[in-house]
C-alpha cells in the first residue's frame, strides 16, 4: 500500500494525531484525498466540484501555521467536503439544481467559515438530491452518486455524495444536512457515521433553506469520534441564524471517549414500538435486535416505548416539508441571481413570463411535485385541514418524545427501514421513496439530536443498514456516548470497522 | 378525500409561477393526487385543544444590536445577476399590456 492510499484510510482523529505529531503534512494528507478522488468520483460520482487548487493552497497555509507553531484547532490541516446546499465564498454552489448551476456565492455559510477559521481545507462540494429533496441523490439535476458497496445502487439521501464521499475515502469528513433524515439514511445505507444535531445547535446561516423549520447541519464521517470532533467545529451559537440556540454544545468528545469504553451501566435504551415492524426488512430487524442485545450484554437496560402518534409523522412531514418549501423557493424568480429562461414564442416577456418559464427549466419533477404539493397545503380553504393539522400533529409527535424520553435515556430504532435499493427502482414512485425517511423524520419534528452508527450487513442482500440513536434536545452528547459504545462493541464483534469489508474500488466506472 | 384535478394542478402551478407543459400535467398530476391521498390520514388525528407547533424550539423576539455591520458591497450583491446595469438588477418588464 502506497503512502497516499494509507493516508486515506485513517480517520480525521488519527490524521490529527499524525499531523501533531509532524509524521505527515496538510499538503501530502489533502494531495491523498484528491488522488483518490481522481481514481475512483469517475465511478463514484460523489462530487460536483472538485477544488484542488483551493484545498492545496489552505493545506499549505495550515502546514505553515503549524511548523510556527500555531495550530488553528485539533482539526487544522485534515480535508473535508461540504455538501453543495451550503454557501461557499468563490466555489459553485448549486444544491444539485440547474436552477443555480454556476451559481458562485459571495459568501461563505457560517459553518463553512468556522471550517476555514479552524484551517480545514475544503476538496470540493458533494453532490444530493435538488434542493435536498429525496433519499436517494437521484433527484440531483447532475446524475445520481453511486453507493460505494454497489455501484449500482443508492447511497441515499439527499446528502448521498458526502455519505459516499466519506464511505469511498475519498475524504475523512464531510458536512451534510439533515431535514427529514438526509444525514443518517445516506449513512445507514453507505455503512458510515452520520448526526443531525439538536435543531438550532449548529447555525443555519447560508444553508439554502429546504424546511427552515426542519433542516440542521451535521457531520458526515466514518467514526463516531470524528463526527464530534467536527460536530464541536461548526455548533454553538450564531447571531447570523435567528433561530440560533444560545446554549453551548455539550463535551461531545468526552462522551465518546466514554462511550468508547463499551460499557452501558446504567444506561436506559428505550426501543419505539412504532419504528418497526411491517416495511422494515429482515435483514435490517435481525441486525438491529442483535445491536439491542449486545448493548444490554454490557450494561444497559431496555425498555420497550410507543409513540402512538410516529405513525402520522410522515403525513405530517409531508404537509409542513412542502409548504415551507414552496416558500423559500419563490426566491428563484430568474431576477437576481440564477438561471434565466425566456420563454419561446413571446416578444417582450414580461418579468412574470420569465419566472414561469425559468422555473419550469429549471426545476426537476420532484421540486416541481413538492412546490405544487405546499402550494396546495397553504391555499384558502385547505389550510386548516392541512397545513394547520400538520402543526397539530407536531405538537403531539414532540409529547410522545417527551414521555418516552420519561422511560428512557436514549431511543433507538433501524435508521433506515432497507438496505440501498438499485438506482431507478423507486424514482418515479414518490411515495415508495418518501418511506425511506419512516424512521428519520420523527427527530425532524420535535427537533431532537440523533445519529447512524453502522449496525452491519443484512444477511439477504449483504449491505450495511444503520442503528439510529435519538436522545432529548441538547443532549447531544447522549448519542455520542451510546453510538461510541455500540460502534466500539461492534468493531470488537467484527474484528474491525464495517467498511473494512466494502469491496475496493478503482477506477473502471 | 378530495381528489386533486388535472386543472386544479394546472391552477396551483399557475400560483407558483411554473409553466408546466401538458405533458408535465398529465404526468404530475396522478402522482399528486397519491401523495395527498397519503397525507390525509392525518385529518382528525389532533383535537381543537391541540396547540399548533410551528418550530421545534420557540424562540420569540431574537433581534440583534442595533449597530452598522459590514454587508455585501454592490458587486459582490450583483455579482451573480443575471443582468444589472447601474448597480441594479436589470429585469423584464414588469407590467402587463394592459397595463
Amino acid at each position: 500500500m502506497s503512502a497516499g492510499a494509507d493516508l486515506t484510510r485513517r480517520t480525521a482523529a488519527q490524521l490529527a494525531d499524525a499531523l501533531a505529531a509532524g509524521e505527515t503534512t496538510s499538503v501530502e494528507v489533502t494531495q491523498a484525498h484528491l488522488d483518490r478522488i481522481g481514481t475512483v468520483d469517475g465511478a463514484v460520482h460523489a462530487f460536483l466540484h472538485v477544488d484542488a487548487e483551493g484545498a492545496l493552497a489552505q493545506a499549505a497555509e495550515s502546514d505553515a501555521r503549524r511548523a510556527a507553531g500555531r495550530p488553528a484547532g485539533a482539526l487544522d490541516g485534515v480535508p473535508i467536503a461540504v455538501k453543495d446546499v451550503l454557501a461557499t465564498e468563490g466555489l459553485p454552489t448549486t444544491c444539485g439544481s440547474k436552477i443555480l448551476e454556476g451559481w458562485v456565492p459571495p459568501y461563505d455559510a457560517t459553518v463553512v467559515s468556522r471550517l476555514r477559521a479552524a484551517g480545514l481545507p475544503i476538496l470540493g462540494k458533494t453532490n444530493m438530491d435538488e434542493f435536498a429533496m429525496g433519499s436517494s441523490t437521484e433527484h440531483s439535476a447532475y446524475g445520481p452518486t453511486h453507493n460505494p458497496w454497489d455501484l449500482d445502487r443508492i447511497p441515499g439521501g439527499s446528502g448521498g455524495g458526502s455519505a459516499a464521499a466519506v464511505a469511498a475515502f475519498e475524504a475523512p469528513l464531510a458536512l451534510g444536512t439533515d431535514t427529514g433524515g438526509s444525514i443518517r439514511q445516506p449513512g445507514a445505507v453507505t455503512g458510515t457515521v452520520g448526526v443531525k444535531p439538536t435543531y438550532g445547535s449548529v447555525s443555519r446561516y447560508g444553508l439554502v433553506a429546504l424546511a427552515n423549520s426542519l433542516d440542521q447541519v451535521g457531520p458526515v464521517t466514518r467514526t463516531v469520534m470524528d463526527a464530534a470532533l467536527l460536530h464541536e467545529v461548526i455548533g454553538g451559537h450564531d447571531p447570523r441564524d435567528s433561530t440560533s440556540i444560545t446554549q453551548s454544545v455539550p463535551d461531545l468528545t468526552d462522551a465518546v471517549r466514554r462511550g468508547a469504553t463499551g460499557d452501558l451501566t446504567g444506561v436506559r435504551i428505550g426501543v419505539v414500538k412504532e419504528l418497526g415492524g411491517d416495511g422494515y426488512q429482515d435483514g435490517v430487524q435481525a441486525r438491529f435486535a442483535e445491536a439491542v442485545d449486545l448493548m444490554v450484554a454490557n450494561g444497559a437496560e431496555v425498555v420497550e416505548v410507543s409513540c402512538p402518534t410516529f405513525v402520522h409523522a410522515l403525513a405530517t412531514y409531508y404537509l409542513i416539508l412542502p409548504a415551507e418549501a414552496s416558500s423559500n423557493l419563490a426566491k428563484f424568480d430568474a431576477m437576481r441571481y440564477g438561471l434565466r429562461v425566456l420563454p419561446e414564442g413571446i416578444d417582450s416577456p414580461s418579468a412574470e413570463d420569465v419566472m414561469r418559464a425559468t422555473r419550469d427549466a429549471g426545476f426537476g419533477d420532484e421540486v416541481k411535485r413538492r412546490i405544487i404539493l405546499g402550494t396546495y397545503a397553504l391555499s384558502s380553504g385547505y389550510y386548516d385541514a392541512y397545513y394547520g393539522q400538520a402543526q397539530k400533529v407536531r405538537t403531539l409527535i414532540s409529547r410522545d418524545f417527551d414521555a418516552a424520553f420519561q422511560q428512557a435515556d436514549v431511543l433507538v430504532s433501524p435508521t433506515a427501514p432497507t438496505t440501498a435499493f438499485k438506482l431507478g427502482e423507486k424514482l418515479d414512485d414518490p411515495i415508495a421513496m418518501y418511506l425511506n425517511d419512516l424512521a428519520t423524520i420523527p427527530a425532524n419534528l420535535s427537533g431532537v439530536p440523533g445519529i447512524s452508527v453502522p449496525g452491519g450487513l443484512a444477511e439477504e442482500d449483504g449491505l450495511p443498514m444503520g442503528v439510529q440513536i435519538l436522545a432529548p434536545t441538547m443532549a447531544d452528547d447522549r448519542v455520542y456516548r451510546v453510538g461510541a459504545a455500540l460502534e466500539t462493541l461492534l468493531a470488537d464483534q467484527w474484528g474491525g470497522p464495517l467498511l473494512d469489508r466494502a469491496p475496493a474500488l478503482n477506477g473502471a466506472s | 378525500m378530495p381528489e386533486i384535478s388535472r386543472d386544479e394542478v394546472a391552477h396551483l402551478a399557475d400560483l407558483a409561477r411554473i409553466d408546466l407543459d401538458d405533458a408535465e400535467l398529465d404526468h404530475l398530476a396522478p402522482q399528486l393526487s397519491v401523495i395527498l391521498e397519503s397525507v390525509a390520514s392525518i385529518s382528525g388525528v389532533a383535537g381543537d385543544d391541540v396547540p399548533p407547533t410551528s418550530h421545534p424550539m420557540p424562540l420569540t423576539n431574537v433581534f440583534r444590536e442595533d449597530v452598522v455591520t459590514p454587508s455585501l458591497t454592490a458587486e459582490q450583491a450583483l455579482s451573480g445577476a443575471p443582468a444589472s446595469d447601474q448597480q441594479r438588477f436589470m429585469v423584464p418588464r414588469i407590467l402587463g399590456d394592459e397595463q
